[in-house]
């Protein structure tokens, strides 16, 4: 059983009187394990279809089954129940709540899954430790670098134990040596079982994983399967 | 997620937000802190002028009728002029009274002069002298606070003796008791055998406390040999008010020799006039007030409304990342509303530490008085500016698209 299937899945907008098609009819199926880059050129529709498989967005048209799940249907308040446990977010631009330490930006899901307060903590904390940030808990996203927001980003994506990992171009905003770290730890992760999405334009990003699908048009392209990842 | 810990998140985060924009919530929270404190005011100010008038007006006496040749309240001038040609009330009109009403239960004859009253080197101006019986005590609605009121006898004929009001027991006597001293009134000199507790308010202008009572034949021959009478009549409860009403109307024709078509040439008043007529005019002063200073509280709550709006522009970005981490419209939406109410919340409270010192200021020219039920309306009051100007913007945040809140700034 797969992951996440979609079938013939399409997205118009309509942008005045022109209807703008991002994506026609795809169809794509992604097991539990696999870490997976979509790449393409921008305005190719690679962000549609990952708002759609990250929930943020209905398709117009087809079927999305994540998890056994029939999502392509649902109102905003079942999506937001299915992206708070299904789905973790790493953003280009991190997304972290300025204001709040790396704790509390962390604990953000776990309040939205109504886990108790201390529980909450405990959890935060370790899922913070994973990522190499103890030291960090206290420290707010401006007094951090790139990569530790990152990584920060990373911890608040897992906390939930999500079922897919689902990062947009998750190195664009850091440096190479620091992007180096956080595709390691995306490796590392991959290897203990979590399921990766990286949506990215770079080569050198999409070929850490072991599936490129190639995006142009609002079609799929190419789906490739590297068996060395990473060289 | 619960909705009591949504509330205590939506408490944190609004917080930090009041926090995170000093400037921003001082102004806001000023335009609901004198809104506040405007509608408190107005609301103190008439609560205190509604409790003293009635206060003042109880001496009147619920159950008491007033018989007089004027009525207390005139629809026009007009009126006026025509009840000023009516007869006087004599005493033999009086004295057949007494005799005829039975359903009565008190029957004091009234009289009133102005008059200085000294004690030695000490005096009371325009002092209030009420020439009446000893059945006034009954009917006057005053209690005595030192010593006796006059007895039957005394009320009948001869021993000078007198009551005296609060304002000029004080105005006469420093430290000494005013019991047995001779005082005198006009011409005359009188023994005080009674002094009345404080009873005057806003309606009397002092008058109640600064009168002087004597027998009523004292009055007679020494001030007034023919005053125009005022009689009190107590029913005795509230209940037989209009049944001892309809006799006395019909005693008081007779006594007065009306034929069956002529109209009534005296007035039966009682406080329900005044009531009446002060329920509406107060109910009119304070809509009219409170709706003006309301204005206030309105535009405070049109800022509030204004800057939510503002507030959820500038954080498009937080609704997005909170939405994509799992947060449900109803989470959204709490987390605004909190933060416009725990504004105008906190306007509330700082407008009622403005509000308390002033009434006590205010209460040198007015009884004004800061109730705790109108303590509890304000803060209602401002819960409710809050919610109601704060929903708009917080409906505008849940309602939002993820996918576009998340792209926004970039």
């Amino acid at each position: 059983m797969s992951l996440i299937r979609l079938q013939s899945i399409s997205r118009r907008y309509q942008m005045g009187a022109e209807t703008i098609h991002a994506l026609r009819a795809v169809s794509l199926e992604i097991q539990r394990g696999e870490y997976v880059a979509i790449m393409g050129p921008s305005g190719s529709g690679k962000s549609t279809l990952m708002n759609l498989i990250g929930c943020l967005d209905t398709p117009t048209a087809g079927e999305y089954e994540l998890n056994s799940v029939q999502v392509s249907q649902m109102d905003d308040n079942q999506l937001a129940e299915i992206r708070n446990k299904e789905i973790g977010f790493i953003f280009q631009t991190f997304n972290l709540l300025p204001r709040s330490d790396a704790l509390r930006n962390v604990e953000l899901p776990l309040i939205y899954s109504g886990m108790a307060a201390e529980q909450r903590r405990q959890v935060a904390l370790d899922a913070l430790t994973s990522v190499g940030l103890a030291d960090r808990v206290h420290h707010k996203p401006n007094e951090m670098s790139g990569g530790q927001r990152q990584r920060v980003a990373v911890a608040r994506a897992l906390v939930n134990q999500p079922s897919i990992l689902l990062a947009d171009e998750p190195t664009g905003n850091l440096d190479t040596r620091t992007g180096l770290e956080i595709l390691a730890l995306f490796n590392e992760l991959s290897r203990r079982g979590n399921t990766i999405i990286v949506v990215t334009h770079e080569e050198d990003v999409a070929k850490h994983a072991r599936r490129i699908i190639r995006i142009r048009d609002g079609s799929i392209a190419a789906d490739e399967r590297q068996d060395s990842p990473g060289a | 997620m619960n909705l009591l810990t949504e509330l205590k998140e939506g408490l944190c985060i609004s917080w930090d937000a009041i926090r995170a924009n000093k400037m921003r919530s001082i102004l806001t929270t000023l335009g609901i802190v004198i809104g506040i404190v405007t509608v408190t005011l107005m609301g103190s100010a008439i609560e205190g002028l509604n409790r003293s008038f009635l206060k003042s007006i109880s001496f009147i006496g619920a159950d008491v009728l007033y018989v007089q040749r004027f009525n207390w309240l005139n629809e026009s001038f007009e009126d006026w002029i025509k009840m000023r040609k009516r007869r006087e009330i004599t005493l033999a009109q009086v004295q057949a009274l007494e005799r005829q009403l039975t359903l009565a239960q008190a029957i004091t004859p009234q009289v009133q002069a102005s008059e200085q009253v000294k004690y030695q080197k000490r005096h009371s101006d325009s002092v209030t002298i009420t020439g009446t019986t000893e059945q006034f005590q009954f009917t006057g609605g005053f209690t005595v606070a030192d010593g006796r009121f006059l007895t039957a006898a005394e009320a009948q004929g001869g021993r000078p003796v007198c009551v005296i009001g609060f304002t000029v027991a004080t105005n006469l006597f420093q430290r000494q008791s005013p019991l047995g001293a001779k005082i005198s009134i006009g011409a005359q000199t009188f023994e005080v055998i009674g002094v009345l507790e404080k009873q005057g308010g806003l309606l009397d202008g002092g008058s109640l406390d600064n009168q002087a009572i004597i027998p009523l034949n004292q009055f007679i021959t020494h001030f007034q040999s023919h005053p125009d009478y005022v009689i009190q009549v107590k029913a005795g409860n509230v209940g037989q008010l209009e049944e001892v009403k309809a006799q006395l109307r019909g005693v008081m024709r007779r006594i007065r020799r009306l034929a069956p078509t002529d109209p009534d040439d005296f007035a039966i008043n009682q406080q329900d006039q005044i009531l009446d007529m002060f329920h509406k005019v107060a109910g009119t002063i304070a809509a009219i007030g409170l709706f003006i200073t309301g204005l206030s509280l309105f535009v405070g709550g049109i800022g509030i409304m204004n800057i939510m709006f503002v507030s959820v522009a500038e954080r498009t970005r937080e609704i997005g990342i909170r939405k994509a981490l799992g947060a449900k419209r109803r989470t959204i939406l709490l987390q605004f509303l909190i933060e416009a109410a725990a504004i105008c919340l906190l306007g509330g409270g700082i407008g009622l530490g403005f509000a308390w010192p002033l009434t006590f200021a205010m209460q040198k020219y007015l009884p004004a008085t800061l109730s705790p039920s109108l303590v509890a309306l304000a803060f209602l009051v401002s819960l409710v500016t809050g919610l109601l100007s704060g929903f708009f913007p917080a409906w505008r945040a849940a309602r939002m698209n993820p996918v576009d809140a998340l792209r926004s700034g970039e």
